[in-house]
């Protein structure tokens, strides 16, 4: 997902930086706040250790490998403001030592996987795993729940990133003068690689490691020594209510995201029949908001409206799963507990 | 064989980043012309052509300033192979790669007809050759700057265009515990490399990872604890105070001025 220098125009940068920036500022000062003196050597480490884990070669089947991020691991352990600093020096040490991404768009990297890709990945974990224990299998689900969504946010902002380009940078002629593909392509294309391939990754290292943690060194994953207090969780809601309120970006894109077209368009796409399961099926869930909008209301507020009621069906979802395992976890404890007792 | 594929695959990338890093301390102390330019200079002289790279709108000026990259890499004494290779290689062929739909999805006048259906339009081609361009030069860019600033150097000037301290610090440190943990994890690797006869299923080799990973987490984790009461009984009260021995010389006063120039100029030309 790394941006390299040309892709990007550098009023886009400039922009980023400026979005970018208020992040970093209250990063450093919570994680100041908490670690004082510590800070320098305590994110100096783990910074050292995304490096690290980014230069890890998954296997992915098929024989080949890839890698991972793990900034919503990092958030897990550290916390999402320690894991905002150490993901961005690693991105920095990367683009500054390695020559392996752009300078001018380091602060859009840094955006969308050292910014997005904790805060959203951790939020997700925080919901799932809320108080329970640390070894309890409602953390490994947050883990593998938060990382594989936080990545495919972040792939979703650098290709809406990409996608703007060609609209907003082009010569007189219509040449797009830096990445050439419309929204309607780049954004499909970065989340369809992600959502299928690199989301998959992210999450089973993610978890795989927070499980293997949990094993053996269980004080890492509810040390709190970066998390203060829980009730800080406010910004977290907030930077999604910011999510929500930009869902109608997504107007400007025209046609259908790739794949979810209807049957009309289907058809106007030269398929030139419609697939006869597709028909069948076609009117037998009736979707109660139709083209992610409310009759007749205005496109934006209807966008942003769907968007408040899919976030909190996806959180009371994800609250009933939360319960539900960890009441399966409290049984087997309890169980385990009064067999030790009658012995 | 999966299983050693892609443990040896781990060891050749983790001994592939150790041996460039020597060898890019190795150049960045040689006798060139870039060595010799105050850090400071070269990082805004160096973002400035960054800059320039992207936004002029003109061909030949992008094609003209790979050719100077090219001339000044020469005369920092870098192996004209070594450079070609190190720039030329990984970014722009995926580049390539990305820009050669956009030769047939860019709509606008044709160009080529190939076989009566495929059409590549004139604004396609311009398109992907503007990318293509302007990623080799930023690319080559950022490679000659680090190829020729010693890291240390670098947090200097870093400092110097007010970057947070505590930024600068945290960079610097991490990349002195960088190496520790790359080598860490390279042992754990060639350790479990030695001991492997046959293959491990994909999933298998993934529950490892995982483990190696957690346990170099752990690592971490533990050494910043030593590291922090190492460096509270030197003294450490927060502050990291850096010796700054640099001062501008005649020849940095002509490094800016030759590269405003040169921007300008470059900005001059592709307005013709």
């Amino acid at each position: 997902m790394h941006i390299p220098d040309g892709y990007l125009s550098p009023v886009t940068c400039g922009v980023m930086y400026a979005t970018s920036t208020p992040f970093w500022v209250v990063a450093v000062n919570r994680v100041r706040k908490v670690l004082t003196h510590r800070t320098v050597p305590v994110l100096a480490l783990f910074s050292a250790f995304s490096f690290v884990l980014m230069m890890f070669n998954v296997p992915i089947p098929g024989g080949t490998t890839a890698h991972a991020v793990g900034a919503t691991l990092l958030a897990i352990v550290l916390g999402p403001w320690a894991a905002v600093l150490g993901v961005s020096t690693a991105l920095g040490i990367q683009a500054l030592f390695l020559g392996a991404a752009g300078l001018l768009t380091l602060d859009a990297n840094c955006f969308n996987m050292a910014i997005i890709m904790p805060l959203v990945g951790y939020f997700i974990y925080k919901v799932i795993s809320s108080n329970s224990e640390a070894t309890s299998p409602r953390r490994t689900l947050g883990a593998v729940i938060g990382s594989y969504l936080g990545i495919v946010a972040a792939s979703a902002a650098a290709g809406i990133e990409l996608g703007i380009q060609p609209a907003l940078f082009h010569t007189a002629n219509g040449t797009p003068l830096y990445a050439p593909y419309a929204l309607g392509v780049a954004l499909p294309a970065m989340l369809v690689a992600h959502l299928a391939v690199a989301g998959p990754i992210e999450a089973v290292v993610t978890g795989g490691v927070v499980a293997y943690l949990q094993r053996t060194h269980s004080s890492l994953i509810k040390a709190d020594v970066l998390k203060k207090k829980e009730g800080k969780i406010w910004l977290l809601w907030g930077a999604l209510g910011v999510a929500v309120l930009a869902t109608p970006l997504g107007l400007l894109a025209s046609g259908t995201a790739w794949g979810e077209w209807g049957i009309d368009e289907l058809k106007n796409m030269g398929l030139g029949f419609i697939p006869q399961g597709m028909q069948k099926l076609a009117g037998w869930w009736p979707a109660p908001l139709p083209d992610y909008g409310f009759p007749r209301m205005g496109a934006v507020i209807g966008y942003i409206l769907s968007a408040v009621l899919g976030v909190v069906l996806i959180a009371f979802l994800l609250w009933i799963i939360g319960r539900w395992l960890s009441r399966k976890n409290t049984t087997k404890r309890e169980a385990s507990f009064k067999g030790d007792s009658s012995d | 064989m999966k299983g050693d594929d892609f443990l040896t695959k781990n060891i050749d990338g983790f001994t592939h980043v150790l041996e460039s890093i020597i060898s890019t301390e190795d150049i960045s102390r040689a006798t060139g012309l870039l060595q010799s330019l105050d850090p400071r200079v070269k990082l805004v002289s160096f973002l400035l052509f960054i800059v320039t790279v992207s936004l002029v709108h003109s061909l030949p000026v992008l094609g003209g300033i790979f050719a100077l990259i090219f001339v000044m890499s020469l005369a920092s004494k870098i192996s004209p192979s070594f450079f070609l290779k190190r720039v030329l290689i990984f970014v722009p062929i995926f580049t390539l790669v990305i820009a050669i739909p956009a030769l047939f999805l860019t709509p606008g006048q044709p160009l080529v007809n190939l076989a009566g259906k495929v059409i590549i339009t004139q604004q396609g081609a311009l398109s992907a050759s503007f990318l293509l361009l302007r990623v080799t030069d930023s690319l080559s860019l950022g490679v000659l700057l680090i190829l020729t600033t010693p890291w240390s150097n670098i947090l200097v000037a870093l400092r110097w265009v007010r970057v947070p301290s505590i930024i600068v610090d945290i960079m610097g440190m991490t990349y002195r515990y960088m190496f520790l943990l790359l080598h860490s994890a390279n042992s754990m690797f060639v350790a479990r490399r030695s001991r492997v006869i046959g293959s491990f299923s994909g999933s298998e080799n993934r529950r490892w990872l995982g483990r190696a990973l957690a346990t170099t987490m752990a690592k971490s984790q533990r050494l910043s604890e030593d590291v922090y009461l190492a460096m509270l009984s030197r003294g450490y009260q927060g502050e990291v105070r850096v010796l700054n021995e640099f001062s501008l010389k005649r020849r940095d006063f002509l490094w800016i001025a030759f590269s405003l120039v040169i921007i300008a100029l470059l900005f001059w030309v592709s307005r013709l």
